[in-house]
Parts: structure tokens; C-alpha cells; sequence
């Protein structure tokens, strides 16, 4: 069983791009392979910034052979159609064999395919994955019309068995396929000649290459805590950055180096935008302090003064940096520590969107808006309308014009130096969130009022201009803003009908339309969160589903009941119920939904019914009107065993018209006491 | 004298010193090392002998200085390091050869950067030029954590495909020599032998400069000139474009050059214009088109030339 290794030796890949790389190589090889009729016992793929490498174990060394039965024309069909049958398999006229069929003698074809050797399947499949390679973006390089990511400059393919190993042959656009490889750019740049998978990782260790991304960022995060440990401090934990960092460098080196003194009064959030969106430097927290007081970087090479140029050259680049931070921190400071004045003054210079107006409008319609919500959500109105007026106001410092990144984090460091509540300032960092699925969500009632108000605010706004998402395209993000209410309404279970907060927004909104477009946007979260899209669409078809948290809670409950046995046959009785109704209801062309009667009760299953229906009716009403849902499911729930009793013992349909339209009117109790919490005709099974 | 010998192995001492090691090293990598574009342009890029002659089939390799303008850059010369004028150093060859990154080394190399005490490394970054209808792949070449230079392979430039592909080096000169001769303030850096009987610095050169164009940049620039300015270019990039090909004479010369000239100056004017804070954010979009418009228009017919094809220039017809 031969092993295959494959190198693609470039230019530098760009880090972002390395993983989903390595699965795609991956991929398409095995792919490839396996279509061609080989097996494997395992792949594995690697990648550093200059190559992008795959090793499959286990390989078999040829396709199988197969072997496929043609039927041919008849042996008295005129003479194109024989020759045409022999261009088609390929065969003369000696290899056919002539067999008696129902309609007379035919001719029979057999055609055997020999199975083909590694090698040349191997060659085949590299050569079209490299040609057809999904990178995200590729270019040409001198005279060729090859594509790779950067240009490619030597690609390894060695089948390795028990007798040694051999080159397979492949060559694209002037590229030969060969056996050797180069370490490190400038600590091990001569050529290496390797036999397998083996003996490259390791000859490439040697040269100071690690392949293995994950053993890089294992190496990064082990020697830089080991670094910050040495001067008390721990490392701030960044897996984003590590996995980016893993894939810039062959051979890791982390240096650590100190802040200077007088950039350490500059919020943290503009030492770690600094240094991780521009350096790609690691963040050191002094504990004793709560500071940053460091940085880790991570070099590509081991050097004769141990990195000290290295470190000097990034300190000198990350203090200029700093130093431009902190002259626009400092003039900053002055414009908020003056009540922010000219920020406000400048939103109205800045166009949020033509038709909605400038930041200075929107950021009066967000404070009207937060205003009216306070209640909902506990918060003081006057102090909603005044974080929402603040909110924005960073959008005009320097820093933030510097990066962008830091809006609302800067914002509510103004705030507090403008000498405003925290819980102000508070709501000016807070009101974007949430951004993403997995951001936390404002839980302190004023941020929660800015945030809704502000999401709410572009909400309605870009309904009333027509500028809604359709199929992928969501420039504003609008279904971004709507699961962001969701998850604010959700998590700090703000009761309220979301048509008239609408109402409050930007004026010429369609409700309606907008109501659904929230609906849509539930039914991916609460699916996401693991709850049934029939069980959301029964609740959604009650009454009062613009309250989000009682439609929840409905679903919630229902869906926990539904997931019992008990649960599943009262569905069951449910439905039938229903569903005899319906028909009985077509059939005769009336309603049946009022004066069932005990006294024509035939059977002490009647009875019974009769009876709990009586104790559940009263006992749902009341659970449904204290929006208490499990005690309504339970409530419910209990009619399962009567009902099962009932279905078991009587036919509805009996010739006495009057026992028959009782029991129908029965059913439909059954079928009011179940619309009382949700439409279970829409819940599946 | 130094000898040539000495240049290379002694530690550079000032920013023409860099600039000479440059202009020697790719010369001796068989560039012809041209001298700037005679006109305000904001990057070494619009400089023909990059924008146009990364155009068509006919091999290419030219280094040369650009000062180069950004009016919205100026800081009155008090950044150190932040100007309105400065230089690039531009390195252009097609196409593009196998050993780019590795003659590239040899450059920092020859400027004191020795890759193997220093941490140079190739950061992803892609190039594009709106105003230029280009773009390309590549990296920023980062040296202990700085951007030191920018390094694209062309695919497209205005708007036409690059085939062969042009590899284009660009050095910030003013931050690589701060660095290499370890300056904080670019207006400290020696400008000639700090040794010599008149030492000069960048800012014994530029300071002032720097102060007068910042406030004229800013402050003082006639937008209605400038704008009259925009727009008499435009029109004379059009017209020289829209000229019949033949002569008076009944020669055929078309003139992609001098309505190239006319699209920088527009762009060069659009820069002043943007610095003078007259151009809001939706109007910014429709200038850069404009410009665009007139590159493209340009490359359009300059690919039909022979300097982009390599084809002998057609001999006039007789008795013309």
C-alpha cells in the first residue's frame, strides 16, 4: 500500500486563506482518487505560509480492473449501425460475440478496463485540482495563464511503498513535479531531497520549518505565556489572532517587549486595536494592575542577538503609532470634558442615508424612540433620551475617524468625561450589541432602550423607503438589526406588542410586513435554538403574536409536552378529534361549536369527558390568562386519557342524529380547549 | 569619492544614500533607471512607465524616484512622519520575473537590512487603484513590524487584462530610510552626508515647503479654479483622445501620452480638491469615475500602440 505525499511550494498564501485551503486540497484529492476507483486509509492536510501539503496513507497501488456488457444491433442490421457500435466500445469485429436474443441474433460487446496504476491517477487528479482550485482570489503571474493563490513555484508528488520511493510525473505550465522542497526562507533556503511523508516533516523541522499550523499556535500560546509569565503579566486570549498568527510565520519566535509608561493611561481598548488590527501583536495584562502593559510578537525568524533588532524595530513602530493614538485621545478629551458641542454639531453634516436624513436627525428620531420604550423595559425615560443623544457622538473624534473598530467603546469613555451617569455611558458602548449571533446581549434597561431604539429606528426607517432585504442582498443589514431585537426582547423579556412599538418608529412602515419579517427572523433563531419550525408556526397563529416573549414561552411549553409520550397521543387525540369534526362539518355544511349536552350521553366514556372537559376548561382559561404555559399544556394534557378512552369506545357516527350532532359538539370542545394555546392542525406527526 | 565597492558594504548614511543603493542595485538587476514624471502625481503608479507600460505584450523593467502628493496627508511639516510631498521608489518589471521576491531581498539587503538579522515577512494586502481602473494581488513586505514596501503582481489595469503580468515594487522612501538610519522625526533625517561640508536634513529641505503647501492645500486653494482646472482636463483628455489618428500631414500618429497627462492632472486636481474639503462622500464616487473614465480611455488606446505591443513603429507614408 503505497503513501502519497503532495507539497505545493508559492509564494506567501495569505493567513486567512490557509485552513479552508487545506481542506479543500483535501478534499479534492481524495475525491478524486476514490472516483478514480482507489481507496485509502486516512489523509492529512498542512499548511504553512509557503506551502500547502497533503499526505494520504495507505493507498492502493492500481484501480481495479471492470468489466461492462454492451448489447449491440442485430447481426442482420445494416453495416453503419455495426461500425457505429464498434467506435462506441472501441472493439473490432473479431471481439464481438453474436448471442441469440428475443428478437433475433445480437451482437453482445464486452469490454474490460484494465485498472490503472496509482501513478497515473495521482497525476491526473493534482493536476486538475491544481488547476481548479477554489481559492477566494487568484491571479496570474510572468507570461503563464496558470492560476494559484500567489505564483507557485514547485510541487512535490512521491508515491512511497516498501520498494522506495518515485516521483510521479506531472508537469503544468512549465512546473515538473519533483522531489525536493526548500526550508526556510533565509534560515534553511537550500534544497532538500525527500523520500515520504516522514522524512519531510522531519528534514523540514531541521530546516526550521514547522508544518503543522496547530503545533505553531500550539508553540505561540505555550512560549508567549511562558514570556508574560516571566514578568507577572498573562497574555490576553485571542484564538482569532493566534490561528492568523500561525499562518504568517514557518518558525515561530515570540518576543515580548513593554508599553512605554506614557501610553499606559490610554484605554485598554486602544492599546489592543492597535496593536492586534495593526501589529498583529498579542496583548499583555499586567493582573496586579488590570492594565495592558505589554505585547507579544511573533517573529518568522531566529536571529544572533536573540530578536533584540527584531523587538526594537517593533517597539519603534508600535510607539509611533501610540503616539498618534494619543494625540487624537488627547484632543478628544478636550472636546468631551466641553460637553461634546461640536460632535453633535458635526452629525448633522454627515448623511446617514439620502432619503432618511443625517446622523443628527436619526440620532433624534433613536432618542424620541428610546424615550417611549423606557418603560417597557425599566429604564428612566429622561436618561434613555439622553444616552440615545450621546450614543453616536464618537462617530466625530479622531480616534474613532483613526479606527472605526472602537466606536461605542470610545463613546462611552467620553461620556463618563463629559461627566455623565454611567449608566449613559454605559448605553453608548452597549447600544450596537447585539451584532453577532453570539455577542452578548445589553441586559441594564438603558442600554437595552438605546438598543432597540436604534435598531428599531433603521428598522422601520428602511421599510418606509422600500429598502428591504431580498433574497441574499441586505446591504443595510436589516436582518441583522431584527435578530438583535429578537434577542434583546428574548433575553430581557420585554413584554410588549411589537405593532405599536412600530408604531413609534419611523413613520410609513408597513406593520404588518414588518411584523412578518420578524417572524421569519424568529423562526431561524428559536430553530437555531432547537425548537420545532411546526411547533413555531402553531404558536404564531394565536392571537397576540407580536409579543415575542409569549410567543416563545407557548412554544417553549408546547414543545416540552410534545417531546413526552404523553404529549405525542394527546396530539393524536387532538388531531383526531379535529379532523372527524372537519369532515363531519363539510359533509353536513354547518358549525359544530356550541351545546353539547351531557344528558345525551350514551356511554360512561361521555361522561367522563364531559366531565373533565368541565375541570380543564376553567383550568386552561385561567393559565392562559396569567401566561402561565406549562400549567395550560398540563392542563390540556389531561384531557389525553379521557379522550383515548372516548375515541375507543364511541362511534360518532350513529343513526340517532341527535346522539350524533352531541358528539360532534363534544369534539369541538376538545378542539376550543386546544385552540386556547396554539393551532395544533400546524404541528406535524 | 567613495568607490562604488564601499557604497555597498559600509551602513548607508543619509536618504540620498539609500536612494543611490536603489538606484544602482536595480541597475545592476538591468532595469533602466528612469528619472520622475514631470508632473503632480500621488503615487509612483501614475507614472507611465508603470500605468501604461504594465500594458500590452512588449517586455519591460524600469526603476525610478516619484515624488509624489497627497494634499490631505499634510501636517504643516510637524508629523514625523506624515507629509504632503515625499518620494516613492518604483521598480516595474514584465513580465514579471520568477526570482521577484528574492531580487526584491537583495534591494533591502543593499540598503542595510540584512533579512537575516531583521524579520522581513510578505503580509497579505491587495492593490487597487480606482482611480486607475487597476488592481492586483500581493503583500506589504513588513520589516520588524513595518510596512516597508508594497509588492503587487498587475492583473488589471484600466480595465484591460495584464498579459504578461507586470511585478511592481514600491518603496516608501522617507519611513525605509528613517528606519534604517534609525530617525524619529522625518525632518531630522540627513538629506546628504551628515559628514559633508554643508549637511543638509529633510527638513533643512522641505519644512517649509511642507508648512506653505499644507496651508495652501487646506486653506487656500481656489476651488473654483480648481475645479475649472478639473474640468478643462477632462475635456482636453477627451478631445486628444477623440482627435483623428492622422496628422495634418495625413500621418498616423495617435497621442495616448498627452491625454494621459491630462488624466493625472485630473486626479491630481481631484486630490486638491478632496483636501479643501469641497467633495461630500457620494460626490467622491462620481469624480473617482470620472477619472477612471479618462484612464481607461487612455490604456484603450495606448494598448493598440506599438509601445504596448512591441511592433515597430509604422513608418510614416511617403512624402508626408
Amino acid at each position: 500500500m503505497p503513501d502519497l505525499l503532495i507539497e505545493l511550494f508559492s509564494e506567501e498564501i495569505p493567513a486567512r486563506m490557509q485552513a479552508r485551503a487545506r481542506e479543500d486540497l483535501k478534499k479534492l484529492v481524495t475525491d478524486g482518487l476514490v472516483t478514480a476507483g482507489l481507496t485509502y486509509a486516512s489523509a492529512g492536510a498542512f499548511s504553512t505560509p509557503r506551502r500547502l501539503v497533503l499526505a494520504v496513507e495507505g493507498l492502493t497501488a492500481h484501480s481495479p480492473t471492470t468489466r461492462e456488457e454492451r448489447k449491440g444491433p442485430r447481426t442482420d442490421a445494416p453495416e453503419a449501425a455495426l461500425e457505429g457500435f464498434l467506435r462506441s466500445t472501441g472493439l473490432t469485429r473479431e471481439q464481438l460475440e453474436a448471442r441469440d436474443d428475443k428478437k433475433g441474433q445480437v451482437w453482445f460487446a464486452t469490454i474490460e478496463k484494465a485498472g490503472r496504476p496509482a501513478a497515473e491517477i495521482v497525476a491526473e487528479v493534482l493536476d486538475a485540482t491544481i488547476r481548479n482550485f477554489p481559492w477566494p482570489k487568484s491571479m496570474r503571474w510572468g507570461s503563464g495563464s496558470l492560476r494559484w493563490v500567489r505564483p507557485l513555484h514547485g510541487v512535490i508528488c512521491l508515491l512511497t511503498d516498501e520498494a522506495g520511493a518515485e516521483v510521479v510525473p506531472l508537469e503544468i505550465e512549465g512546473i515538473t513535479s519533483g522531489n525536493t522542497t526548500r526550508g526556510h526562507r533565509f534560515m534553511a533556503p537550500d534544497e532538500i531531497t525527500v523520500s515520504g511523508f516522514d522524512d519531510y516533516a522531519a528534514k523540514l523541522r531541521r530546516a526550521k520549518v514547522m508544518l503543522d499550523s496547530a503545533e505553531r499556535a500550539a508553540a505561540i500560546r505555550q512560549e508567549a505565556a511562558n514570556l508574560a509569565f516571566a514578568r507577572g503579566w498573562e497574555i490576553v486570549p485571542d484564538d482569532g489572532l493566534l490561528t492568523e498568527v500561525a499562518g504568517l510565520v514557518e518558525w515561530p519566535v515570540p518576543l515580548m517587549g513593554a508599553i512605554e509608561d506614557r501610553f499606559l493611561t490610554l484605554p485598554p481598548e486602544v492599546l489592543q486595536t492597535s496593536m492586534k488590527e495593526h501589529q498583529k501583536f498579542f496583548s499583555a495584562r499586567n493582573p496586579k494592575t488590570g492594565r495592558i502593559e505589554g505585547f507579544v510578537t511573533v517573529a518568522n525568524i531566529e536571529t544572533p542577538d536573540h530578536g533584540e533588532t527584531i523587538l526594537k524595530g517593533n517597539q519603534r513602530v508600535l510607539a509611533a503609532r501610540l503616539s498618534d493614538a494619543a494625540f487624537f485621545w488627547d484632543n478628544d478629551l478636550r472636546e468631551a470634558k466641553s460637553g461634546m458641542g461640536d460632535w453633535a454639531d458635526g452629525l448633522k453634516s454627515v448623511t446617514f442615508q439620502s432619503q432618511l436624513g443625517s446622523q443628527a436627525d436619526r440620532v433624534a428620531r433613536i432618542a424620541a424612540l428610546a424615550r417611549e420604550i423606557a418603560p417597557l423595559v425599566g429604564a428612566d425615560p429622561e436618561l434613555a433620551e439622553q444616552a440615545a443623544k450621546v450614543a453616536k457622538l464618537d462617530l466625530r473624534s479622531a480616534m474613532v475617524g483613526e479606527f472605526p473598530e472602537l466606536q461605542g467603546g470610545m463613546g462611552r469613555h467620553y461620556a463618563l468625561e463629559a461627566g455623565l451617569p454611567a449608566a449613559v455611558a454605559d448605553a453608548a458602548r452597549d447600544h450596537y450589541s447585539p451584532l453577532g449571533p453570539s455577542d452578548d446581549v445589553p441586559s441594564a434597561p438603558v442600554s437595552v432602550a438605546v438598543a432597540l431604539a436604534d435598531k428599531l429606528d433603521t428598522l422601520t426607517g428602511f421599510w418606509a423607503i422600500g429598502e428591504k432585504p431580498t433574497g441574499s442582498k441586505d446591504p443595510f443589514a436589516l436582518r441583522r438589526a431584527a435578530l438583535g431585537v429578537i434577542r434583546l426582547v428574548l433575553s430581557n423579556k420585554v413584554r410588549a406588542n411589537l405593532s405599536d412599538v412600530f408604531a413609534k418608529g419611523y413613520p410609513g412602515a408597513d406593520a404588518g410586513e414588518l411584523l412578518a419579517f420578524f417572524h421569519d427572523r424568529l423562526k431561524v433563531y428559536l430553530r437555531d435554538q432547537g425548537v420545532r419550525h411546526d411547533i413555531i408556526d402553531a404558536v404564531l397563529a394565536m392571537p397576540g403574536n407580536d409579543d415575542l416573549v409569549l410567543l416563545v414561552n407557548r412554544a417553549v411549553a408546547l414543545g416540552e409536552v410534545l417531546t413526552t409520550e404523553n404529549g405525542t397521543n394527546l396530539l393524536q387525540g387532538l388531531k383526531r378529534a379535529s379532523n372527524i369534526l372537519t369532515q363531519a362539518e363539510e359533509k353536513d355544511g354547518v358549525e359544530y361549536s356550541f351545546g353539547a349536552d351531557e344528558k345525551f350521553s350514551e356511554t360512561e366514556q361521555e361522561r367522563a369527558l364531559f366531565a373533565a372537559l368541565d375541570k380543564a376548561e376553567p383550568a386552561i382559561r385561567e393559565a392562559v390568562r396569567l401566561e402561565d404555559f406549562p400549567a395550560a399544556v398540563q392542563g390540556i394534557a389531561t384531557l389525553r386519557a379521557p379522550i383515548d378512552a372516548f375515541f375507543e369506545a364511541v362511534q360518532i357516527n350513529t343513526d340517532n342524529q341527535i346522539v350524533r350532532r352531541n358528539r360532534l359538539n363534544l369534539l369541538s370542545r376538545i378542539r376550543e380547549a386546544g385552540r386556547l394555546i396554539a393551532d395544533f392542525g400546524r404541528i406535524e406527526g | 569619492m567613495t568607490s562604488p565597492k564601499d557604497v555597498q558594504t559600509a551602513k548607508p548614511v543619509c536618504f540620498q544614500d539609500i536612494i543611490l543603493r536603489l538606484q544602482s542595485y536595480w541597475a545592476a538587476q538591468g532595469c533602466a533607471v528612469l528619472q520622475p514624471y514631470d508632473m503632480e502625481v500621488g503615487a509612483g503608479t501614475f507614472h507611465p512607465a508603470t500605468t501604461l507600460r504594465s500594458l500590452g505584450a512588449r517586455p519591460w523593467a524600469a526603476a525610478y524616484v516619484q515624488p509624489s502628493r497627497r494634499p490631505t496627508d499634510g501636517r504643516y511639516g510637524e508629523n514625523p512622519n506624515r507629509l504632503q510631498h515625499y518620494y516613492q521608489y518604483q521598480v516595474i518589471i514584465k513580465p514579471s520575473p520568477p526570482n521577484l521576491q528574492d531580487l526584491y531581498l537583495g534591494s533591502l539587503k543593499a540598503i542595510g537590512l540584512d533579512p537575516m538579522i531583521h524579520d522581513v515577512r510578505f503580509v497579505e494586502d491587495d492593490w487597487e487603484s480606482p482611480t486607475l481602473g487597476a488592481w492586483g494581488l500581493g503583500w506589504e513586505v513588513w520589516c520588524d513590524g513595518m510596512e516597508v514596501s508594497q509588492f503587487t503582481y498587475f492583473q488589471q489595469v484600466g480595465g484591460h487584462d495584464c498579459r504578461p503580468v507586470s511585478g511592481e515594487l514600491t518603496y516608501g522612501l522617507e519611513r525605509l530610510a528613517m528606519y534604517v538610519l534609525g530617525v524619529e522625526h522625518v525632518m531630522d533625517m540627513p538629506f546628504n552626508d551628515p559628514a559633508s561640508a554643508i549637511p543638509l536634513t529633510y527638513g533643512d529641505i522641505f519644512r517649509q515647503a511642507e508648512r506653505e503647501y499644507s496651508r495652501w492645500n487646506f486653506e487656500q486653494a481656489d476651488t473654483a479654479t480648481l475645479l475649472k482646472h478639473f474640468e478643462d482636463a477632462e475635456a482636453e483628455c477627451a478631445r486628444t483622445l477623440d482627435a483623428a489618428e492622422a496628422d495634418s500631414a495625413g500621418r498616423n500618429i495617435p497621442m495616448a501620452h498627452p491625454a494621459y497627462d491630462q488624466a493625472i492632472k485630473a486626479s491630481h486636481l481631484f486630490n486638491l480638491l478632496d483636501a479643501r474639503g469641497v467633495i461630500s462622500v457620494t460626490e467622491r464616487q462620481a469624480y473617482i469615475g470620472r477619472v477612471r473614465a479618462l484612464a481607461k480611455r487612455c490604456a484603450d488606446l495606448f494598448v493598440t500602440t506599438s509601445a504596448a505591443t512591441g511592433e515597430p513603429l509604422p513608418a510614416f507614408p511617403a512624402g508626408a
